[in-house]
């Protein structure tokens, strides 16, 4: 075995906190059945920016417009719930589905120009389902939402209760089961070519890559991913409303990844936990103004440097020139 | 007809004031600055509270709106936006999210979230009219109003960019930042007396916008991909070119909510997103310029 794969391979190996963290996740529900709720959303928030590390921190694709994929998911699931078959795996798979192909066709626009041109047409893209879901108020309900998404027993035994627990349970597992087969991706060949194309487009095309191709496969594959995040969360609480589409989703999902640490699958699980513990703090404190600290968070966070701020003892070295 | 085509030049026109500021920022410094409306939305407050608690004069209020704007500009470039400039583009992108949700809240908080209205002076509240029929044109006198400012202000930041020289040391400054300095010229000053004056043009559109667009905390956030849009469609190598892509905007937006109301800003994104595919780096883009 060659020196570069035994590297590859043991950056793919499984550490022994991993499984540990994991237990503790699916602990969480039944230690602290309270905050079930909390542990349900944090599974679906994390979920969510995993699948925008798949562009952005595996790809270096700047997206400001993941929330497209993460709504037309929660429509679609909620959709279905209401009008054909509430079975919650049907509803994943078919979220994962319309999510996919709506993230093929989307893949098509990402292809082309700067940063800037990318963010401008990811931001459309939601800016454009956003409007469809608004207007579209016979199917989706408009601005006031669909509700009353009432879902059959997981795998036809488990209610989904008041308490949240068989959400959390259903939210952590799929969170799981998708985060390891991301897992898999990213230390696959195909990831490392993902890799290539983030640190140097023009070399990655040199050596032969096909950067278009790979662009659109790993965006497509995000927008699934993101279309079951948002799938869970409209079943999980039984609503799906034009927030989903919104700008400051997109927002928060990047926000929730860079606190947590961008190209690193656990990155997206670390930021949801921070994200959604200081967002329940904070708005307990101030109802109505906790966007002014998590906005004051996001400043201090790239002024000090994003890697500087989780290591504290670096502040008062000199920064590498 | 021609009612909405002239609505649609004279809301361009507002929006060309609101994002030219950007377009130096954007394109020209290479941020990718999304607080820009949080500019706009200062200078609007300005002259909505000059007007209600001091009874300042709407005419006054302007100029006052472009200085205050500028000066929060000039003070936010000088301590939080400098270090950035050489950041990658993600870091800039969160980093004025982050001010923008700052504003958004801290505007809710000492103003309160209801939307404020401007009283306009007696002078600018008419219309006129001429024509008749299909082809009548109807115009507000506060619609001339904003035009004849943008149109004065094109012209004579055409004069600025093209003709002084501090147009050229911009333009230096932008092309080579290095160059230019061995040359003697102050990079920093430059670039702060630009962005200054791009957050003033920003605060005197958010002044006159206000009875417009309406203003109330979630101005930035709503406005923003507007601007955006200009600058990113338009292209930064001129001032004509967000022009253009602002006046497009306008148009478009009016007459679309006008003759298809059902489909509301559809039409608008998906025009953006057509152009922006198709000419990735902007409608009127300099050849050879830097990509």
């Amino acid at each position: 075995m060659s020196a570069s794969q035994t590297s590859l391979r043991r950056s793919a190996r499984i550490r022994p906190w991993e499984p540990v963290l994991w237990l503790l996740a699916f602990a969480a529900p039944v230690v602290l059945p309270s905050h079930a709720a909390l542990v349900n959303e944090i599974a679906i928030v994390a979920l969510f920016a995993v699948s925008l590390d798949l562009v952005l921190g595996y790809t270096g694709i700047v997206s400001l417009g993941h929330a497209a994929f993460f709504g037309i998911g929660a429509y679609t699931a909620a959709l279905l719930a209401k009008h054909v078959n509430a079975d919650p795996l049907l509803g994943l798979a078919a979220a994962a589905g319309v999510a996919t192909l709506l993230g093929a066709a989307a893949s098509l626009t990402i292809m082309r120009g700067s940063d800037l041109t990318r963010l401008m047409v990811t931001l459309g893209f939601a800016l454009i389902l956003l409007e469809l879901a608004n207007k579209l108020d016979w199917l989706t309900g408009g601005a006031d939402g669909l509700q009353g998404v009432v879902m059959n027993p997981l795998l036809g035994r488990f209610e989904f209760d008041l308490g949240g627990r068989t959400a959390a349970f259903y939210s952590l597992t799929v969170l799981l089961v998708l985060f390891l087969l991301a897992r898999r991706l990213v230390h696959s060949p195909f990831g490392a070519t993902l890799k290539a194309i983030r640190d140097n487009r023009l070399r990655a095309m040199a050596i032969g890559i096909p950067v278009r191709s790979r662009l659109a496969v790993i965006y497509t594959v995000a927008a699934g991913v993101a279309g079951i995040a948002g799938a869970l969360l409209a079943q999980t609480t039984g609503f799906a409303s034009l927030d989903v589409f919104e700008f400051h989703r997109s927002a928060d999902v990047m926000l929730v990844l860079v606190v947590g640490g961008a190209g690193w699958l656990y990155g997206g699980v670390a930021g949801a936990i921070v994200f959604k513990l200081m967002q329940d703090a904070l708005s307990a404190v101030t109802p109505q103004y906790w966007t002014f600290w998590i906005g004051l968070f996001l400043v201090v966070l790239v002024l000090a440097g994003r890697e500087r701020l989780l290591r504290p003892w670096t502040w008062w070295k000199r920064a590498r020139p | 007809m021609l009612t909405i085509l002239f609505d649609g030049i004279a809301y361009g026109m507002l929006l060309f004031i609101l994002a030219v500021g950007l377009a130096v920022t954007m394109g020209l410094m290479n941020f990718i600055n999304l607080a820009h409306g949080a500019f706009a939305m200062v200078g609007g407050y300005i002259t909505v509270l000059l007007m209600q608690r001091l009874d300042v004069p709407f005419l006054l209020c302007l100029p006052l709106a472009f200085a205050g704007a500028a000066l929060l500009g000039a003070v936010l470039e000088r301590t939080l936006y400098r270090p950035l400039y050489g950041k990658p583009h993600l870091d800039q992108v969160l980093f004025s999210i982050g001010l923008v949700f700052m504003a958004v809240a801290a505007f809710d908080y000492f103003v309160g979230s209801t939307q404020q209205i401007v009283q306009l002076p007696a002078w600018l509240k008419g219309r006129t009219e001429i024509g008749s029929g299909a082809w009548t044109l109807g115009m507000g006198h506060y619609r001339l109003f904003i035009i004849a400012i943008c149109a004065a202000l094109t012209v004579g930041l055409q004069f600025i960019l093209a003709r002084t020289r501090f147009g050229s040391r911009l333009r230096a400054s932008v092309d080579d930042q290095r160059v230019a300095a061995g040359m003697g010229i102050n990079v920093n000053v430059v670039f702060l007396s630009t962005f200054a004056f791009g957050s003033g043009l920003a605060g005197l559109g958010g002044a006159l916008g206000a009875e417009v667009l309406g203003l109330d905390p979630s101005f930035p956030l709503k406005f923003m991909i507007y601007f955006l849009i200009v600058v990113a469609v338009g292209g930064t190598s001129s001032i004509t070119g967000p022009l253009l892509a602002a006046l497009l905007l306008g148009i478009a937006d009016v007459a679309g909510k006008y003759y298809i109301p059902k489909m509301g800003a559809f039409i608008v994104y998906s025009l953006m997103i057509v152009i922006l595919i198709w000419r990735p780096q902007g409608l009127f883009v300099r050849r050879g310029g830097r990509a």
